[in-house]
Parts: structure tokens; sequence; C-alpha cells
């Protein structure tokens, strides 16, 4: 609907302006410009007055409202008189509570606007706070764990039980799946390359070295890291958001010990027993195909692999597991109890968690890597 | 149906003519929410049952009752989220119900509704929750969305807020923020459920200023589940008491007409804090069975 139909300027004598209020005013039609009223002003340099007139409305909303407040700020600002006739006492009523200070606009901080300088410095800080929180939790949760080994930690053992379950049982099916893919997926690109060569018989020592060194222990882990981490972090943020987490500090109970000790523990028990289901079933994946693609029988391919590849591989591969899986949950743990308070602040710790985890597990993987590799094993 | 303002310059109070027939419009209680035999469950459990009882234009209407009763249950059935066991509700002559998920969704677009908590989204700016319903709901332009945002967020006090997330203000100016969403499309009807809980007295008695403000000067009706009697009697002029134990309702009117005249115990102890009615004490069981 254009100005014209709900607004009529009327000019009585060369002092006074005469806004006439007309018919129906409703949000759907737009909101209605001022730019008229402004013409009007800068045509009649007199005008002393302007009075808004409300006889001829039949029905109004908040566009009216916010029309007439941008007449009363231009109006003060041309020093002008205003007055209304016959405007419902609603309109005025609405008009003076929008315009009224805010009582508490002193008792918030004024947010500052975007700075690159401010903003990198506030950046940094906050790395800087979040590491020493890090750091801070890490050794919490080492006295921690002294209290539950000298029998003095507060924690329910059925909470433990339940995460063994969800961090054990519950994840067979997916490591299956991925663990037999990984094996299938490695004896598969060896066989292609190995074949050239007359060198087929190696594909089990392939597929048997990289599980058991690298991809079951690292695959298991990152699996866990989004699935049981992200878990953690959802739980421990839901936690925080309803207060739990405080009130267990005012009844005197560690968080850490209650939460995070048994979660920590069902992981670090589960993940390596889980890594070696994985080893199984990446070992089993690469035996399938070197069965169909090179014809090499399943006790061709065992000896060959019992054979190139030693105890010591299968043994640092569960070492790395046992790191991945305190790693995995201190950093679920961590994310989950330094959570915000709302639903958006739960969802961001729970992607946290999850990367925070996997660029912990590859960088714990290189440093194993490289200390195994610096005394020779 | 109008939003804001149901009546132009006619009506102005400063009209003497027309001050008359508003209090006529008044006085002739004019029908707006009417509970039409009402029962909810929860699965096989019944909460209340055979609720019969009208909303007025211009009532502010509060729901009372003992923890539990079904209050914030009612509130989402007037609402649209529950739907009832049996009966209906119906909103200015259309049931609420009986209809169909079009005709529902068109008459909820006049609810403007405040949680308990807030609900206010918390990845959006305040600015961005208040404008999501005029956003999804009007073609206005971005430039007019942003004008109304302001005007929104003058009204309740939170003028400059507008790029704060709900996160970062307290609980009294998150409600408020609500209450700024909530009036967003100019609705008919405000529902509250707990406007003031967990607020500070103060806190609390500025919102229900500005309810009451607002109530008047946008000639809304309001419906409001509230435990808060200061709240109750500052602003409600008719209610309804609920009652957990016979899944039903004991009383309605006027609160303090209920104080004053309302022969039934609960609805007595409620109103007075638990405290025995003086004139009562010792008879009270008497006159609550007869």
């Amino acid at each position: 609907m254009a100005n014209k139909d709900r607004l009529i300027y009327r000019l009585p004598d060369t002092e006074t302006l005469v806004i006439k209020l007309v018919g129906e005013w409703d949000l759907s039609e737009g909101l209605v410009s001022t730019d008229d009223f402004a013409q009007q002003l800068s045509f009649n340099p007199a005008l002393k007055a302007v009075v808004v007139d409300g006889r001829q409305l039949k029905h109004w909303d908040s566009s009216l409202i916010c029309y007439l407040r941008s007449v009363v700020s231009t109006v003060a600002a041309n020093n002008l008189s205003l007055e209304y006739l016959h405007t419902p006492e609603g309109v005025l009523r609405l008009i003076k509570l929008a315009d009224a200070v805010p009582e508490s606009i002193s008792n918030v901080e004024v947010k500052p606007g975007f700075s690159l300088t401010e903003s990198v410095g506030k950046r940094a800080i906050h790395f800087y706070q979040e590491m020493s929180h890090f750091t801070g939790f890490v050794g919490e949760s080492v006295i921690a764990f002294v209290n539950f080994y000298r029998g003095k930690a507060v924690y329910r053992r059925v909470d433990f039980f339940g995460f063994i379950e969800d961090s054990g049982p519950s994840s067979l099916a997916i490591v299956t799946l991925i663990s037999l893919l990984i094996g299938m997926i490695l004896a598969f690109v060896g066989a292609v390359q190995l074949e050239k060569f007359g060198a087929s018989i190696y594909v089990a020592s392939l597929v048997g070295l990289s599980m058991a060194r690298e991809m079951a222990a690292m695959m298991t882990a990152i699996i866990m890291a989004g699935r049981t981490g992200a878990a953690f972090a959802a739980q421990l943020g839901s936690m925080q958001v309803n207060e739990e987490i405080d009130a267990l500090k005012t009844m005197g109970v560690s968080p850490v010990e209650f939460l995070v000790v048994p979660r920590m523990l069902a992981l670090v028990i589960m993940l390596p027993l889980l890594t070696i289901y994985a080893n199984v079933m990446g070992i089993l994946g690469g035996a399938l195909v070197s069965k169909l693609m090179l014809d090499i029988t399943w006790s061709m391919y065992i000896d060959q692999m019992m054979s190139t590849v030693p105890l010591i591989h299968f043994v640092i591969g569960l070492i790395k597991s046992v790191l991945f899986g305190v790693v995995i949950a201190l950093s679920g743990c961590f994310m989950g109890m330094s959570s915000g308070r709302s639903a958006s602040a739960v969802g961001k710790a729970t992607t946290n968690a999850v990367v925070l985890g996997i660029v912990l597990i590859i960088v714990f993987d290189s440093l194993v890597t490289i200390a195994t590799t610096v005394i020779g094993v | 149906m109008g939003i804001v303002g149901r009546d132009g310059g006619g009506n102005d109070a400063t009209d003497s003519s027309s001050v008359v027939e508003v209090k006529q419009v008044v006085g002739e209680k004019v029908p707006h929410i009417v509970i039409d035999n009402l029962t909810m469950t929860y699965g096989e459990r019944v909460i209340q049952q055979n609720l019969n009882f009208t909303v007025n234009h211009r009532d502010i209407f509060v729901i009372m009752g003992g923890s539990g009763c079904g209050k914030s249950t009612l509130l989402k059935h007037m609402i649209g989220l529950y739907h009832p066991h049996q009966g209906d509700v119906i909103v200015d002559g259309h049931a609420l119900w009986k209809g169909s998920a079009y005709k529902r969704q068109q008459l909820m677009r006049h609810f403007g509704i405040t949680y308990q908590a807030g609900a206010l989204i918390s990845s959006l700016t305040l600015a961005e929750n208040i404008g999501m319903p005029l956003d999804l709901y009007t073609d206005l332009s971005p430039a007019d969305i942003a004008e109304l945002v302001n005007l929104k967020l003058a009204m309740v006090g939170l003028a400059g807020f507008g790029s704060y997330y709900p996160s970062e203000v307290s609980g009294g100016m998150m409600k408020r923020a609500a209450l700024a969403r909530a009036l967003a499309l100019d609705p008919e009807i405000l529902f509250f459920d707990e406007p003031s809980a967990g607020l500070d007295p103060i806190s609390a008695r500025r919102l229900d200023d500005l309810i009451l403000e607002l109530s008047e000067s946008m000639r809304a009706t309001i419906v409001m589940v509230t435990h808060e009697l200061a709240s109750i009697f500052a602003i409600a002029n008719n209610s309804v008491f609920l009652d957990a134990q016979s899944k039903t309702l004991l009383a309605t009117g006027h609160p303090a007409e209920l104080l004053q005249s309302c022969p039934i115990e609960k609805v007595q102890a409620f109103l007075r804090r638990g405290e025995a009615t003086p004139e009562r004490t010792g008879k009270e069981a008497h006159v609550t069975q007869s």
C-alpha cells in the first residue's frame, strides 16, 4: 500500500502541518516511509508545529508506531512542537514505552566494534587460558586416578560398567565394518602393486604390519573419538547446563572423580580390546581379498604374516591404543566440563571434543612412531 | 483478524464520547478463548478433565493451581502444542483442534508466546531472535524488519542490545527479549508460562508492569501461568484454579474476589500461601465439604 493511502498532509496555515492518519495500518503492507514528511518540512521552512490527527484511523499496529517514532525524532531534530489529536491512547503509550530510557543499559558492558588486533589478542589470550584449563584438568585427572588407586575416589560402579558397555560391545558393529574394509583396501592396493613383481604373498605382510602397528589402533581410536568422545562431551555439557556439576561440587564430590574417572577407565580398558578385535577383522579382510584375487590360501596367508610380523608390532599398536583411550576420554570430558550453559554451547563442545580428540590421536601416534624409530623397535 | 489496535482514533481515550464505547465493549465481556469440555491426558493418565471456562477479550487471565496440576499442560493445549484427549479450544469462534492443521496454523499466528526459560534460540542474537518470525511470516524488507526489531527491543527496554546473544544478558533481560519476540507479529493473544520465575522481586515487578502496560496499550488478551501471588494480584483480572486431586477446575473469577469470597479451602490456602483464613479457622473442612 502506498503512503498516500494511509497519510494525508495538510497545511491549514504557514506555521502548522497536519498529518492525517487514515484507514488501516497493517504490517503486511510494509512500513511507511517518513520521506514525504521530511519533504514537507523542507518545502515549508516557516513551520512551527506538527499535528498528528488520528480521527480517520481505523486500524493500527506496529507499522504506525514505527512511523510516528520517526516523526517524533524528526520533529525534535527540527525544534518543532508536536500535538496529537484523537490519536488512540494505546499508540501514545507505546511510543512513550519505546522511547523510555532502558534502566538496564548501564548494567551491561557496551559491546565494542570489531578490531583485528583486539580480536587476535583475545583469541591468543583465550587459547592460553584454554591450555591452562586443559593442563589443570589433566592434573586433576591424575589426582583423581591416584585417589581411585588408593580406593578413595567417589564414583558409582554401575556407571563404570555402563560406560564399559557403551565403549565396548556397543561399538563392535562399527569397528567390525571399518576394520574389515580397511584390511580389504590395504590388501587390494598391495595386490595390484606386488603382483607386478611376482611378490603377491607379501600382501599378508603388508596387511599384518599396517594393521598391527598403525591402522587398527588409529582407526578404532578415530571411531571412538567420533562416537564415545562426542557422547562424553554431550553428556557432561548437558550436566553443565542443568547445573548438575555445580551440585556435585557443592556436595563435596569431585566431578572429575565422579564423572571423568569411570569414563576414562572404561575407555582405557576397552580401546585395547577393540584394537585387538580390529586387528583380527583387518587381517581377515586382507585374507579375503588375497584368497579371491591372488589365490593365496588361508594357511599361506597366516604363515607369511606370522613369519614377517613380529609380536612387538602388535604390542606397539596396543600401547598406542591405551594412549589414545586416555586422549579421547580427556578431550571429551574436558570439553564437556568446560562447556557453556546453552544448547549451542553443548553442540560446540561436542564438535570440539571430536576435533581435539582426532588431532591428539594423530599427534600422539606421530610421537610414538618417532620414539619407536629412535629406539629401533 | 486484526493485530495491535482494534480501534482507530474513534476510541481515543481523549475523546469523551468514545470512552463510554470502550467501557461498553469491556462490560460486554466478548469471549476470546473458550475452553470447551477439555480433557487432557498423558498416555492413559488423565491430567485434567471436563474443563470449561472462558477468557474474554482484553482479560489478563491467570491459570493457577498447585504444582503438578497441569497448568503448563493446559497452556500447551491452548497454544496448539498438545492435542486434547477430548474437547476443544475455541479461539474467536474457530475451533483450534477440530479444524484442519492449516487452519490451526493460521490461528496460531495470532498468538505470542513466552516460555518459562525464555526459549530464545541460543545461536542467534536477540535481534535475530525477534526478527525471525517477521522474516518467516511477512514480506517485509530486511530494513523494515530491522526497524521493527528495534521498536520491539525499545518497547521492552532493551534498545541497543540487539547484537547480544541470549547467554550474554541477564535472566530478566532474556525474559523481556522473549517477550519482544512474542510481540513481533503484533499478536492478539499473549501467552506466558511462569514469566517471573527465577527473577528477583524488582525484575519480576518490572516485568509485571511491562505486561500490564503492553496489555493496556496493545489491547491484547493475556493468558498467564504463574505461581507468583504478587503478580496475580497486581495484574490479573480473571483466573481459573486447577486442582490435581479432583483433576478439574475448582474456581474461576477475579483473583481478589476469589480471595474475598471463595469458600474452597484449597483456593484460599493457595491465595494465602497456606495460611489459614482467619474467619474460617477450625471449620474449614466443613465449609469445603459442603
